[in-house]
């Protein structure tokens, strides 16, 4: 009973993104276009796309999950659904985080698993394979729920996107640090299980907090 | 009842009119007490102290750039402070300090990158290394401009104060995080060539004018903080009665000295 605003909402946001693939689907793009410009702009040596290839990874996925940010409560608020969620009797944090969990399960995920073919194009040793999905499984859903904070607080706002990477950016670098170290650890051939391990940490502070900091900027904010 | 008596004050800020002939009584002890120091302590430490022996003159840059990045950094936690202050008890005059706090901030920021490539240049022969201090402050200018950004972006007042005060919370939460991430990320990837932490012994006639320095800074601050919130507090209450007839008063000095 306590968790009926989370499945509601996860089953309701799931529904909308699979009516509407296209949208869904351009975080994934933008992952697979952008990989395609690195060999293109730096160099097509293997032995140069491998030491480049953790961080350019992770720079991409973080960008990528950027970018669907926005449009996390910005249709909802267009539509007034944002309200009747802001009405509902229950606690309001429930919800928020099925919205985000969705979100995450569209654009995380989904990177998380294209990401052994990208990493194969830019050369990424296969020993780090498996930290590179293990990292981004995590990480992504940080960046799912700081990113949030920042579509909360700017939704209210028509032009929020340029606005949203402003705030949010500065949020993600934990993330991004340890989630590029996470897979650099492994292409050295060491343990790469500590990395991964803070990055699951911050994960369970962020299920934690974020959802309360959302909920309050979307009471607050969008109220007026 | 004495504990309710101790807790006027802490109501009385509610009332920016309060604050603003309180502080208007400060002024001038302030601006005395903030110049005193900042000329005594800039002469004492740019004329008299005694030149470092490895670096010379050029470490004397220590007696802006170490002030300005403590209050950097301490400006941060006032302005959430002072942000959480007023979304738990909606206090108008917090979100004004707030807001006046962001640019101040913003700008020791700033200056104390500033210094630090200065300093960085004949010290190390660079202006930027990427060097887990700096990379920190760098995150904390652009923690500023976010808060800034958001607090003008929206048309309502309201909505920009409650949306940075937010952003500026969740900015306190994520600091020591970021601080301690880009630290180990700095021993992990770089090799410590560069030690900015190298002068933890210093001598007492060096260190006296940078005790100074900080104080003057600390003035500084309170007094930039005053002047901002002052001419936000007129800003936004420029339709009460007692600032009309502040205003009011103000014309009538200058007609008054006009005709003299």
């Amino acid at each position: 009973m306590s968790n009926i605003g989370f499945t509601a909402y996860l089953k309701r946001d799931l529904l909308l993104s699979y009516r509407r693939l296209g949208e869904a689907a351009s975080p994934l793009m933008f992952f697979l276009l952008v990989s395609i410009l690195i060999p293109l702009g730096v160099s097509p040596d293997p032995e140069r796309l491998a030491e480049l290839a953790p961080g350019m990874m992770w720079v991409m996925a973080l960008l990528a999950t950027l970018l669907s940010t926005e449009g996390l409560f910005a249709t909802d608020h267009q539509d007034g659904s944002l309200e009747q969620m802001l009405i509902a009797p229950q606690l309001l944090a429930l919800p928020v985080l099925g919205k985000v969990t969705a979100h995450w399960l569209v654009t995380g995920l989904p990177l998380t698993m294209v990401s052994p073919l990208i990493g194969l194009m830019l050369s990424l040793p296969p020993v780090a394979m498996v930290p590179m999905m293990a990292s981004l499984a995590v990480g992504t859903a940080c960046l799912s729920l700081i990113g949030a904070v920042g579509a909360a607080l700017t939704v209210s706002l028509r032009k929020g996107g340029l606005l949203l990477s402003i705030l949010v950016i500065p949020l993600y670098i934990p993330v991004i640090i340890f989630g590029s170290a996470a897979v650099q650890t492994a292409v050295d051939g060491f343990n790469w299980l500590g990395p991964l391990a803070i990055l699951a940490a911050m994960l369970c502070a962020a299920i934690a907090l974020c959802p309360l900091a959302i909920a309050g900027a979307l009471r607050l904010v969008s109220s007026n | 009842m004495a504990s309710n008596r101790d807790w006027t004050w802490f109501y009385r800020l509610g009332s920016p009119r309060w604050f603003y002939e309180t502080t208007g009584r400060w002024l001038p002890w302030l601006w005395t007490l903030t110049l005193l120091l900042l000329t005594t302590g800039l002469v004492w430490g740019l004329g008299y102290a005694p030149q470092d022996a490895k670096q010379g003159n050029s470490f004397r840059i220590i007696y802006l750039h170490v002030p300005v990045s403590f209050l950097a950094l301490a400006g941060y936690y006032l302005m959430a402070i002072a942000g959480a202050i007023g979304l738990i008890w909606k206090m108008k005059l917090s979100y004004m300090v707030m807001k006046s706090a962001a640019p101040i901030g913003a700008a020791l920021t700033f200056l104390a990158l500033f210094t630090g490539a200065v300093w960085g240049k004949p010290t190390w022969g660079t202006y930027w290394v990427w060097d887990a201090r700096i990379t920190s402050m760098l995150i904390l200018l652009f923690l500023y401009l976010g808060v800034l950004a958001l607090q003008y972006a929206f048309h309502s007042q309201e909505s920009g104060n409650k949306a940075s005060a937010i952003l500026a919370l969740v900015g306190t939460v994520n600091i020591p995080i970021i601080y301690k991430s880009v630290d180990w990320w700095y021993t992990l990837h770089q090799p410590a060539t560069i030690k900015l932490t190298s002068a933890p012994s210093m001598h007492i006639d060096m260190f006296q004018p940078l005790l100074m320095m900080i104080i003057a800074l600390y003035c500084f601050y309170a007094l930039a903080l005053i002047l901002f919130t002052r001419a936000e507090i007129l800003q936004r209450e420029r339709k009460a009665a007692w600032v009309c007839e502040l205003a009011l008063q103000a014309d009538k000095v200058a007609a008054w000295e006009a005709e003299e």
